[in-house]
C-alpha cells in the first residue's frame, strides 16, 4: 500500500483482522517519509509484516519512476530504523527453500541444515554430513521476493506503459467498476509478464498494449487460489491469496484506492490443493 | 452593413494547411485604422459563424458571405457549446472598445443564419503569412498594414487556425478543436502532475466521456444495486426499536444488557494490531444487539471472524437463559432419533430379506460391525458448553450452528478444508466428513476454543462446592466461576511467563469429547455404573480411558511444536510500557489472540480456521483391501499353477504313462515268450 495513503489503506485492509497498532502506524508515517527522502524514491510502499516468534519484521519497498523495475526492499524491527535488504538472487531462493518453519524474528539467526554430500577421496566414496548455515536475512529476502512474484497484484488500468518503455502510474485511473471488480481478469500480477507471450495472436489482438502488459490472475495455478469477496456491504472488494495466506488486496470500486498488504508468517500454503 | 463583393482572387479553400501566422495582411484595412480593430472584434464575435474554413473577412464593410454547405450544424453546436469559451477568447482580444462591439454583437447574432461563413475575402490561409506575397497590390497594403496594426495580423492568423481546427471529424460530430478544448479544460481544472506523460490516456478518457455521458439522474445505476441493498439492511441496524422515546427506555438500556462491550475489546485488541476496523466493530456491536433482542440470551460474546472463500463468518458465542434451549434441543434430538429409527427399520427389512434368501442360498454373514457411535455431549457441557450463532455480515440474519458431535471433531482433525461461506455447502473430503459446512465450522470452532481460550491466572477459580479431586477421577472439574478477589496481574508478568495464563475451556480428548465415555458399554449400564467402575472395565473392553489435562492448566504445560513455543506473548507497545496491554498470540492456531490488562481480558480469533502444522498435510490413505472371505476348509485360496509348472506336470505325467506302457509291453513280451517254451 502506498505510504501516502497509509491510514486509509490500513482501514480498508482491516477485514483480514491483522493490521497495525496505533503506535506502529504513527512511527510508519514518519519513518517512511524520511526513507523516501533519504533514498530518493518516487514512491514508497508499505509491504507488510512478517510475524516471527520473537519479533516481527516490518517491510517497506521503494519504487523509482519505472514501476516495473526491481524494487528495493527495506526491513525494520521497530518501524523507525530501516535497513536495506540485498536483492534476491536465484541462488538465494534455492538455498533457502530447504528451511521450513516460522521466522524467528532475529535477522542474525542462522538456520542449520545438514546435508549429505558425497565426497571423493581417491578411490573412496563416502558421504559426509555438511551443516549449511543460512541466515535469516537471506531467508527473508527470498520469501519477500517469492511473495512479490507470486501474489503481488494491481488492478487493470492502474499502471500504463508509455511507448518509450517505462511504466507509469495512471493518474486518470478512476477505479474498476463494480462488475469488473468481481472478475479475476481485471487484476494483474505486479511483475514482469511471464505468460503474456504465450497468448495466441487472437487474444493479443484484443489487448490494449498500453494497459494490458502484465499477466492477469485468471490463469493462476492452482485454479481457485484467490478468494474474491465484497466487504462493507459491497463497497469494498477484497482479494485474499490462498497460496500465501496473509496477503490481502483491497480496492474500493469507483475510487482510486487500492493496494495490498501481507501480514502473515511468511510460509507458503503447500496444502492448498487439498484444501480447495 | 453592406457586404463587400467577394474577391475573385481569393477563392475559398477548404482545409488549407495552416501556416505560421505572423502579421496577416489586411488589404482594405489600412484606410481606417480604427475600424480594422473593430473588424477584428467583429471577426472574433463572428467566429460562431465562421466555422469550417479559416478565412477572415477583412473589408470594413462587414462580413463576406460565402455559401458553405454543412455549416448550420456546426453553427448550432458551437453556439451552444462554445459560447463561454469564446467569451474568454474575446476578452483576450478586446482592446477596450466595448461600445462598437455591442452593436456588432447584436448584428452578428441576427445575421448568423444568413452568414454562416465568416470570411471569404481572403483566399487560402497561407495568404495570412506576410512572407508569402501573392499580389503586388497587396504587398503595398501589407507593408502599410504592418506598420499600422501589428498585433492584429497575429490574431487574425489565430482565428484562421481556429477555424481550421473547428472542422468536424468524418466519423463523428466532434471536431478536433472541441476535443482539444475539452482535454485542455480537463487538464487545467485537474492540474495533474506531469501531464505530458499521461497525455495519451487523457486523450482517450476525454473522448470516452464525450461519447458516454453519465446516466440520467432519474435512472438508478444497476451496478450499484447490491451495494444499496446492503446499505439499506445495515441502516435498519442503526434505527432504534420503535416505541416512545422517554425515560423508561433510557433506564432499560442503561441496565445490564447481555451485549458485551465490543468497542472496548476492539480498542484493546487494536493496541496489539489485531481486529477489525472501528466502524466495522461498531456495526458488529449493533448486530449483536439485534441478536440479543431476537433470542433469549443470557450471555453473549464476540468469538471472532472466520474467513471463507466467498464470504466470511462472524461468530458469536452465546449462552441461552436457563430452560430456553431445551425446546430446540428436543427437536434436534427427535430428528436424530428419527434418522436412527429409519436406519434400524431398514436394517430389519434387510434382515427379513436375508432370511428369505437363506432358505434358498446361504449368504455369508456380515462380520463387520460399524464402530459404536460415541454420544455427543449434553448442551451446556464440554464442547457444547456454548451455543454459536454466525452471520456473514452485520445486517444479515444470524444463523444458529448445531451442536458438535465427537465424530465430527474426530473427522475434522483429519481433514483440512477451506470454508466457502455458505452454511449448507457440502464438505467433500476423504475421510468423508459427517455433515455439511455448518458442522465443519462448528467443529473447528470447538477445537479452536478448546485450544486457545485462555485467561490470566487467578481470574477463574474452581467452585468450592465441588468434591475432592479423587472422586472425580480422570474427568476433572468442569465448572468454575469468576474470582471476585482477582486483582489483575501486572502486564510484565503476563508477558514474561506463560505460567500466568490458564486454559479455561476443556481440552478435547482424542475421542472427540471433553469427558470420556466408554463406547463399548451399553447405555443402560452406563447410567448405573459410576465413574469408578468405568475405570474398572477398562481391561475387559480394551478401551483405554483418555485423560486430558484438567481445566485451568497453565499454558506452560502446552506441548511444543517442533521446539517452538506454542504461544508468543508481547507487550503491545514497547515505547510506552506503562500503558501497554499484554497480547498473546497462538502459534498453533494462527489467528487466535488474547489480551489482558488489569482485570480485563478477552479472546478473539480472526483467521481461516486451520491449525498450523510445520509438516505438509498428508491425507489419510484409503484402508487396505478387505478379505472377501475367510480362509477355511471349504474355501481356500491358492495360487494358480504357472505355465512352467503345468508343463512340468504334463511332462511328468507323460513320462509316467510311458514308463507304465513300457512295463506292460515288457510284461506282454514276457508272456509271449513263455508259450514258446
Amino acid at each position: 500500500m502506498d505510504a501516502d495513503s497509509l491510514l486509509l489503506s490500513l482501514e480498508l485492509a482491516s477485514g483480514s483482522g491483522q493490521g497495525l497498532s496505533p503506535d506502529r502506524r504513527a512511527s510508519l508515517l514518519t519513518s517512511l517519509l524520511l526513507v523516501k527522502r533519504d533514498y530518493r524514491y518516487s514512491r514508497v510502499l508499505f509491504w507488510g509484516r512478517i510475524l516471527g516468534l520473537v519479533a516481527d519484521y516490518y517491510i517497506a519497498q521503494g519504487l523509482d519512476e519505472d514501476q516495473l523495475a526491481p524494487r528495493k526492499t527495506l526491513y525494520s524491527l521497530n518501524c523507525m530504523e530501516w535497513s536495506l535488504l540485498p536483492p534476491a538472487t536465484e541462488e538465494m531462493i534455492t538455498q533457502t527453500s530447504v528451511v521450513k518453519g516460522r521466522f524467528m524474528g532475529d535477522p542474525s539467526h542462522e538456520y542449520e541444515y545438514t546435508e549429505l554430500q558425497k565426497m571423493n577421496e581417491g578411490d573412496k566414496v563416502y558421504e559426509e554430513e555438511i551443516v549449511i548455515r543460512i541466515k535469516e536475512e537471506t531467508r527473508l529476502v527470498s520469501i519477500i521476493d517469492q511473495i512479490d512474484k507470486a501474489v503481488a497484484i494491481i488492478p487493470r488500468g492502474a499502471l500504463f506503459k508509455s511507448p518509450f518503455g517505462p511504466t507509469h502510474v495512471n493518474r486518470t485511473f478512476e477505479g474498476l467498476t463494480l462488475s469488473e471488480a468481481k472478475k479475476l481478469s481485471s487484476y494483474f500480477h505486479f511483475r514482469e509478464p511471464i505468460e503474456l507471450k504465450n497468448k495466441t495472436l487472437l487474444e493479443k489482438a484484443d489487448l490494449d498494449p498500453s494497459l494490458d502488459f502484465m499477466d492477469s490472475l485468471e490463469h493462476d495455478i492452482p485454479k481457485g487460489s484467490w478468494s474474491i469477496q465484497m466487504e462493507r456491504g459491497n463497497a469494498l472488494v477484497v482479494l485474499r491469496s490462498l497460496l500465501w495466506p496473509g496477503l490481502t488486496f483491497y480496492h474500493a470500486p469507483g475510487t482510486k484506492n487500492c493496494g495490498y498488504i501481507y501480514v502473515g508468517t511468511g510460509e507458503k500454503n503447500m496444502d492448498l490443493p487439498f484444501m480447495l | 452593413m453592406a457586404d463587400p463583393p467577394s474577391d475573385p482572387e481569393q477563392p475559398p479553400q477548404q482545409g488549407s494547411p495552416p501556416e505560421p501566422f505572423t502579421t496577416p495582411p489586411e488589404a482594405p484595412l489600412q484606410a481606417e485604422p480604427e475600424t480594422p480593430r473593430s473588424q477584428e472584434m467583429l471577426a472574433a464575435q463572428g467566429w460562431p459563424q465562421g466555422a469550417g474554413l479559416g478565412q477572415y473577412e477583412e473589408p470594413p464593410g462587414g462580413l463576406a458571405y460565402q455559401p458553405y454547405l454543412d455549416e448550420n450544424l456546426m453553427l448550432e453546436q458551437l453556439q451552444q457549446g462554445q459560447g463561454s469559451l469564446f467569451q474568454q477568447l474575446e476578452s483576450a482580444f478586446q482592446d477596450g472598445q466595448p461600445d462598437p462591439l455591442a452593436q456588432y454583437h447584436a448584428y452578428q447574432r441576427e445575421e448568423q443564419p444568413f452568414q454562416p461563413y465568416g470570411g471569404a475575402q481572403h483566399g487560402p490561409y497561407m495568404r495570412d503569412d506576410p512572407s508569402l506575397q501573392f499580389s503586388p497590390s497587396e504587398l503595398g497594403f501589407m507593408s502599410y498594414d504592418m506598420e499600422v496594426s501589428e498585433p492584429e495580423p497575429r490574431e487574425l492568423a489565430v482565428q484562421n487556425a481556429k477555424a481550421y481546427l473547428l472542422q468536424t471529424s468524418i466519423s463523428c460530430d466532434l471536431s478536433l478543436y472541441e476535443h482539444l478544448v475539452n482535454m485542455l479544460t480537463k487538464i487545467l481544472n485537474q492540474r495533474p502532475e506531469d501531464p505530458l506523460s499521461i497525455l495519451e490516456s487523457l486523450n482517450r478518457t476525454t473522448q470516452l466521456e464525450w461519447f458516454h455521458p453519465k446516466l440520467d439522474s432519474l435512472r438508478d445505476d444497476p451496478e450499484m444495486q447490491p451495494t444499496y441493498e446492503m446499505a439499506e439492511k445495515q441502516k435498519t441496524l442503526f434505527i432504534k426499536g420503535g416505541g416512545v422515546e422517554g425515560e423508561q427506555e433510557m433506564e432499560e438500556e442503561v441496565a445490564d444488557t447481555a451485549v458485551p462491550n465490543i468497542m472496548e475489546s476492539a480498542f484493546y485488541f487494536e493496541q496489539g494490531g489485531v481486529g477489525l476496523s472501528s466502524d466495522e466493530s461498531f456495526r458488529l456491536f449493533l448486530a449483536l444487539k439485534q441478536l440479543v433482542e431476537q433470542q433469549p440470551i443470557h450471555t453473549c460474546r464476540f468469538w471472532g471472524k472466520v474467513l471463507g472463500l466467498r464470504r466470511s463468518y462472524l461468530v458469536a458465542e452465546v449462552e441461552f437463559r436457563e430452560g430456553e434451549e431445551e425446546v430446540e434441543e428436543e427437536e434436534v434430538e427427535e430428528l436424530m432419533e428419527g434418522a436412527d429409527l429409519t436406519t434400524e427399520a431398514h436394517g430389519e427389512e434387510e434382515g427379513g430379506e436375508e432370511d428369505e434368501e437363506k432358505a434358498a442360498d446361504v449368504l455369508p454373514k456380515l462380520q463387520w460391525r460399524p464402530p459404536p457411535v460415541i454420544p455427543r455431549e449434553e448442551s451446556r457441557s464440554g464442547a457444547n458448553k456454548y451455543l454459536y450463532f454466525v452471520c456473514n455480515e452485520p445486517g444479515r440474519p444470524w444463523a444458529r450452528l448445531p451442536h458438535v458431535t465427537p465424530a465430527q471433531i474426530v473427522q475434522a482433525r483429519k481433514i483440512k478444508k477451506f470454508l466457502t461461506g455458505f452454511l449448507d455447502a457440502p464438505v467433500v473430503s476423504y475421510p468423508p466428513f459427517p455433515g455439511n459446512e455448518a458442522n465443519y465450522l462448528r467443529a473447528q470452532i470447538a477445537r479452536i476454543s478448546a485450544a486457545t481460550h485462555i485467561s490470566p491466572l487467578g481470574f477463574y477459580q474452581f467452585n468450592e462446592e465441588e468434591g475432592d479431586e479423587e472422586e472425580e477421577g480422570g474427568a476433572g472439574r468442569d465448572s468454575f466461576e469468576e474470582n471476585p478477589d482477582f486483582e489483575g496481574l501486572p502486564v510484565f508478568e503476563l508477558v514474561d511467563s506463560m505460567a500466568n495464563w490458564v486454559h479455561h475451556m476443556q481440552h478435547i480428548l482424542p475421542q472427540g469429547r471433553c469427558t470420556w465415555v466408554n463406547p463399548l458399554q451399553k447405555k443402560e449400564e452406563e447410567e448405573e455404573l459410576g465413574e469408578e467402575e468405568e475405570k474398572g472395565d477398562e481391561g475387559m473392553e480394551e478401551a483405554e480411558q483418555e485423560i486430558g489435562p484438567p481445566l485451568l492448566t497453565p499454558l506452560s504445560e502446552d506441548a511444543e511444536i517442533m521446539h517452538m513455543s506454542p504461544w508468543t506473548a508481547r507487550l503491545s507497545c514497547s515505547l510506552c510500557p506503562q500503558y501497554s496491554v499484554a497480547i498473546v498470540r497462538s502459534n498453533l492456531w494462527p489467528g487466535a489472540y488474547a489480551f489482558a490488562m488489569g482485570k480485563k481480558f478477552e479472546n478473539l480469533y480472526i483467521g481461516w480456521g486451520h491449525k498450523y502444522s510445520p509438516d505438509n498435510f498428508n491425507p489419510m490413505l484409503p484402508p487396505p483391501i478387505q478379505q472377501e472371505y475367510p480362509s477355511g476348509l471349504e474355501i481356500m485360496e491358492m495360487s494358480d499353477p504357472t505355465v512352467e509348472e503345468e508343463q512340468a506336470l504334463k511332462a511328468a505325467q507323460e513320462q509316467a504313462l510311458a514308463a507304465a506302457e513300457e512295463e506292460e509291453e515288457d510284461e506282454e513280451e514276457d508272456e509271449d515268450e513263455d508259450p514258446d517254451d
